[in-house]
């Protein structure tokens, strides 16, 4: 490995970002064929043991695995690759993500929608311009858990790619290793402390960003 | 000239609508819950009829027969009861809404003369949560207004506001209909009705009972007693 791989937890939470946002606003809005199907498959992560996860995962991501042998084709791979730590992180985080934005949207006030498409707007841009910024603080607030979801995640990565130091590694199960070893007591304790900070730093952002936005929405 | 011939279905109430409203300010009058509403709304685009046909001048807007134009693109004015200013944009964010969405040309002169007429100059910085009643219908007006609208339609507008407000708005109301603007007005208000409406469309439980002028109005109030 020439260089660090990008952290898996950070890479989950963008990835899992606009997917979030489009399974949420169907589920939201729309109603179509199998949508409950979709809202259990979403929320599975939530309750399945995080072992069961990792090992589906590795059912269908692996080299060998449905979807993974065709991305492997295309020289997509998450078998004992960071970015096998990235989409556990992902999966794991996803249910909570979605059921964030999802809340967000149902709280706005669809008559906005209909004056926005009278005002000449189709309905992408009445998304883009009405639907997405209304619900900004439920998108912030959704990032935040998945993220700290991905934080924490440990038995679905290391069962699905493993504990490799420097490839897909998240800090938890970074922290697990080096409690293993003899000599590891430190290095875990600074772990340690980076989770605190970084744990604390993004509640504070995503509390002083959805403040920010409920003060815009609400007259300020 | 707007032709209206509906059919809607709306769980158990049903709407059957066939009137025509010339240029001018077309009154819709009736008791709350006659479906005035829903008649705006299918001329707007907002609610499907499950039948009919809807034309403004020339231009088919809706035939179930297949034509079905989208709101976004009918150039339809829509003043709501409530306002439904975007939150989460200044007041002249809202005003240039439309023109945006449109994407009308920038017209600084047809902006000025529309903030002037309604007054809303000294709010342009200010968010729709800081407004009083009367100044949040003001901005909706004027962002219904600066689309550039063929038809402006106006549901209960003032219904939302007290006696004082009232008064403060309904004048800007005549000044658009003397500046020729069509507009249908949807109230159940004989006396704000008597002092705009061109044409009376009076509605009754989901029905047209009676097309005409202000001799409508007065019936109606002969009912009420």
């Amino acid at each position: 490995m020439d260089r660090d791989p990008p952290v898996a937890e950070d890479v989950a939470t963008l990835v899992a970002l606009p997917f979030g946002i489009a399974i949420a606003w169907a589920l939201a809005r729309k109603d179509f064929w199998g949508k409950a199907l979709l809202d259990g498959l979403v929320h599975l992560p939530l309750v399945l043991p995080p072992v069961v996860t990792g090992y589906l995962l590795l059912i269908a991501f692996g080299r060998r695995g449905v979807i993974g042998g065709f991305l492997a084709d295309l020289g997509i791979v998450f078998a004992f690759r960071w970015t096998g730590a990235a989409l556990a992180c992902g999966v794991m985080g996803f249910p909570l993500l979605v059921r964030a934005i999802r809340l967000s949207f149902e709280a706005i006030d669809a008559r906005l929608e209909d004056a926005s498409r009278t005002l000449g707007a189709d309905s992408w841009r009445v998304f883009l311009t009405v639907t997405l910024p209304l619900a900004l603080p439920g998108i912030i607030a959704g990032m935040v858990l998945c993220f700290a979801k991905a934080l924490g995640e440990f038995g679905a990565t290391i069962t699905f790619v493993s504990n490799i130091p420097g490839e897909t590694q998240t800090i938890s199960s970074a922290i697990y290793t080096y409690l293993q070893t003899p000599t590891g007591d430190a290095a875990a304790a600074r772990l340690v402390i980076v989770a605190i900070i970084i744990s604390l730093i993004a509640l504070v952002a995503s509390e002083w960003l959805a403040r920010r936005a409920g003060t815009r929405l609400h007259g300020g | 000239m707007l032709t209206v011939e509906v059919e809607k279905q709306l769980g158990e109430f049903r709407v059957i609508a066939k009137f025509e409203a010339p240029d001018g300010v077309t009154a819709l009058f009736g008791p709350s819950g006659s479906g005035k509403t829903s008649i705006v709304n299918m001329v707007a685009g907002l609610v499907t009829p499950d039948r009919g046909r809807i034309m403004y001048n020339r231009t088919l807007l809706f035939d179930s027969s297949g034509v079905d134009e989208p709101p976004h693109r009918r150039h339809i004015g829509y003043v709501f009861q409530d306002g439904r200013l975007f939150p989460h944009m200044t007041v002249a964010q809202n005003l240039d809404y439309g023109r945006r969405m449109y994407r009308l040309p920038r017209d600084s002169a047809a902006q000025a003369r529309i903030v002037d007429l309604l007054d809303v100059g000294h709010l342009l910085e200010r968010r729709p949560g800081k407004l009083s009643g009367g100044e949040r219908q003001r901005v909706a007006i004027g962002r219904a207004l600066l689309m550039q609208p063929r038809l402006l339609l106006l549901d209960e507008p003032l219904a939302s506001l007290d006696a004082a407000r009232k008064r403060e708005i309904f004048p800007y109301l005549l000044r658009l209909r003397d500046q020729q603007v069509p507009m249908i007005y949807v109230s159940h208000h004989a006396a704000e009705l008597r002092r705009i409406a061109t044409t009376v469309v009076r509605v009754d439980s989901g029905r047209v009972t009676g097309v005409g002028g202000a001799e409508l109005l007065d019936a109606a109030d002969a009912d009420a007693l």
